[in-house]
């Protein structure tokens, strides 16, 4: 009885690391399609190809919340990894918060349609670019915190790298865009969305942040 | 059996138990006060093991307790475990970490003492050299098993919850082993008083296996112990473990794993054989301090990691409890020793 129950506690580990390595992917995903959809508004606007893609990263954001849940309730459930579980669901959360951000970006721009002048538009790809390669980074991290924990603060390293890009990006975007001679609102406007994408990153770095502590407290 | 003969037996029963409730907790504390194992798994794995230790393994601890001094009327070895006891309760009450091994040593030569017997010079000397070498070796143990799990670690890039997996299933190894190897060495400091006095005789069961007098008296000692485990070490096991020095789940798995080959090690007489029919020298059978082992273990893994973190208070009370146990459990043996022959009119040795 003893062996069967260890051998079923094996399977669940298995699974719950196929889960883990699924929301990862969900979180990874979303980034890529995103800096897609965004690729898609700045050229041809909000096209039936840009609300395909919103849509694709709707459906993994719904994925990836169901994926945390059932992750956490089994973590509890099982009393499974009893030093680092609210490590990991902290991290869980931070990670789908990403996720979140980048579907809430994706609405705005459906909902508000910005008009992008086309001087400001390669400020944008970059800035989306810079987000999106720190939110890999944090995804490798991740993944790393998991299996090799060495490896966390390499991946932590990009992570900071691409944030600080990504700020000297968006501060050069919006110098551009109150320097120009367009109108007090459509410059608050455009704004807005540097913002929001710029969080993206932001967000990314207070995750790799809080890996960096984990990676201490998880040292044997 | 005479209802006197049962009345003699409780104090080692009584010391079995404060075994069981303080002792268990070397072997599993870390891996219950952690959440790794419920308390109920350990309870029963630690019960069933020191029994199969005790019963299979204890008679090499016991011979050598035996020639420091062969206690041969039961009420003296009656008090002998009482004293015992009552030192190991005392200094839990003022809260310092206690060795029924001390204990029952000092015990023992206070029944020496009383009756006029020498003590045995040679085997005293034996048994003080393997109190010093048992955290010493506990020590070298885990730092060399801390050292290879780090690199282990390192290299096998197992996930986070696999490594759960396996660490689990190591400490309930660990804590198996542990408590065949406590049973086995520590059985001797419950029940070897009385083996020089036994009451029980040997039977056979159906001709194919005998049963001995004193397999008998160290079943009823692990039982006892279990009991201890049962009733009270749940307590100590999740406020012990944490003390010395914070552990992860594996640094608690290397600690458990040391203090059980150093046990081990006291108490093998297979090893013994083996090593002497080899010509190696051999380890002495002796009734060592698990406590002391875990904290040998423990300062191991500290002293690999840089010696940061260690509580040098906890360390010196502990090197104090080392001193004063046998002191107070030799001078509550003889007070009682005399009252008993004395007051109650018992014969304490022939």
């Amino acid at each position: 009885m003893k062996l069967s129950k260890d051998v079923r506690l094996f399977h669940r580990t298995k699974d719950l690391e196929i889960q883990i390595d699924k929301f990862l992917d969900a979180l990874s995903e979303s980034a890529l399609v995103f800096k897609h959809a965004v690729g898609v508004y700045l050229t041809d606007g909000c096209t039936d190809e840009f609300t395909e893609k919103h849509q694709h990263v709707d459906r993994l954001e719904s994925a990836a919340d169901d994926l945390r849940r059932d992750i956490e309730i089994q973590l509890y459930t099982q009393t499974l990894i009893p030093e680092s579980r609210g490590d990991v669901l902290g991290l869980l959360e931070n990670l789908d918060n990403i996720i979140n951000l980048i579907e809430g970006v994706l609405w705005s721009f459906e909902i508000e349609k910005p008009q992008i002048p086309d001087n400001c538009k390669d400020g944008y790809r970059n800035l989306v670019a810079m987000s999106c390669e720190a939110v890999e980074a944090v995804v490798l991290a991740s993944r790393a915190f998991f299996r090799n924990i060495e490896a966390v603060g390499d991946h932590n390293h990009k992570v900071i790298f691409f944030e600080t890009e990504a700020d000297k990006v968006s501060t050069r975007l919006k110098r551009d865009i109150f320097e120009s001679e367009l109108g007090l609102g459509h410059k608050m406007h455009l704004r807005g969305f540097v913002e929001n994408i710029d969080d993206i990153a932001d967000w990314s770095e207070d995750v790799a942040d809080r890996l960096a502590i984990y990676v201490i407290k998880r040292t044997v | 059996m005479e209802n006197t003969v049962l009345l003699f037996l409780t104090s080692g029963l009584f010391l079995g138990w404060a075994l069981g409730a303080n002792d268990a907790a070397n072997v599993f504390g870390t891996a219950v006060g952690t959440r790794m194992v419920r308390f109920s798994t350990a309870a029963i794995i630690c019960s069933v093991f020191v029994l199969l230790g005790a019963v299979a393994s204890g008679a090499g601890a016991t011979e050598t307790l035996g020639k420091l001094g062969a206690i041969n009327a039961l009420p003296g070895s009656f008090m002998a475990a009482l004293a015992a006891a009552s030192a190991v309760h005392m200094m839990n009450r003022v809260g310092l970490p206690v060795s029924t091994s001390q204990a029952i040593v000092g015990a023992i030569i206070g029944w020496n003492l009383f009756s006029g017997m020498p003590t045995d010079s040679a085997a005293l000397t034996k048994i003080l050299a393997t109190w010093v070498m048992c955290p010493i070796l506990a020590a070298v143990f885990s730092a060399l098993i801390y050292k290879f799990m780090v690199w282990l670690i390192r290299h096998a890039k197992l996930h986070l919850l696999r490594t759960d997996t396996y660490t689990r299933i190591g400490l309930i190894l660990a804590g198996a082993f542990g408590s065949y190897s406590l049973g086995a060495n520590n059985i001797a400091n419950v029940m070897g008083v009385f083996v020089p006095a036994n009451p029980f005789t040997d039977f056979n069961i159906s001709h194919v296996l005998t049963f001995t007098g004193g397999q008998q008296l160290f079943l009823l000692g692990a039982i006892a112990i279990g009991v201890g485990v049962f009733t009270y070490s749940k307590r100590v096991m999740l406020t012990v473990g944490n003390d010395l020095l914070p552990l992860s789940p594996i640094a608690a798995w290397v600690a458990v794993l040391s203090h059980s080959i150093v046990l081990f090690l006291f108490a093998s007489q297979g090893l013994e054989t083996i090593l002497s029919s080899n010509g190696l020298p051999t380890i002495p059978l002796v009734p060592v301090s698990s406590s002391q082992a875990v904290v040998g273990a423990v300062l191991g893994i500290a002293l690999v990691k840089g010696g940061r973190g260690i509580q040098w208070r906890v360390l010196g009370s502990i090197s104090l409890g080392w001193v004063v146990t046998p002191i107070i459990a030799c001078g509550i043996c003889f007070v009682g020793l005399y009252f008993l022959q004395n007051v109650f009119d018992q014969t304490v040795f022939n």
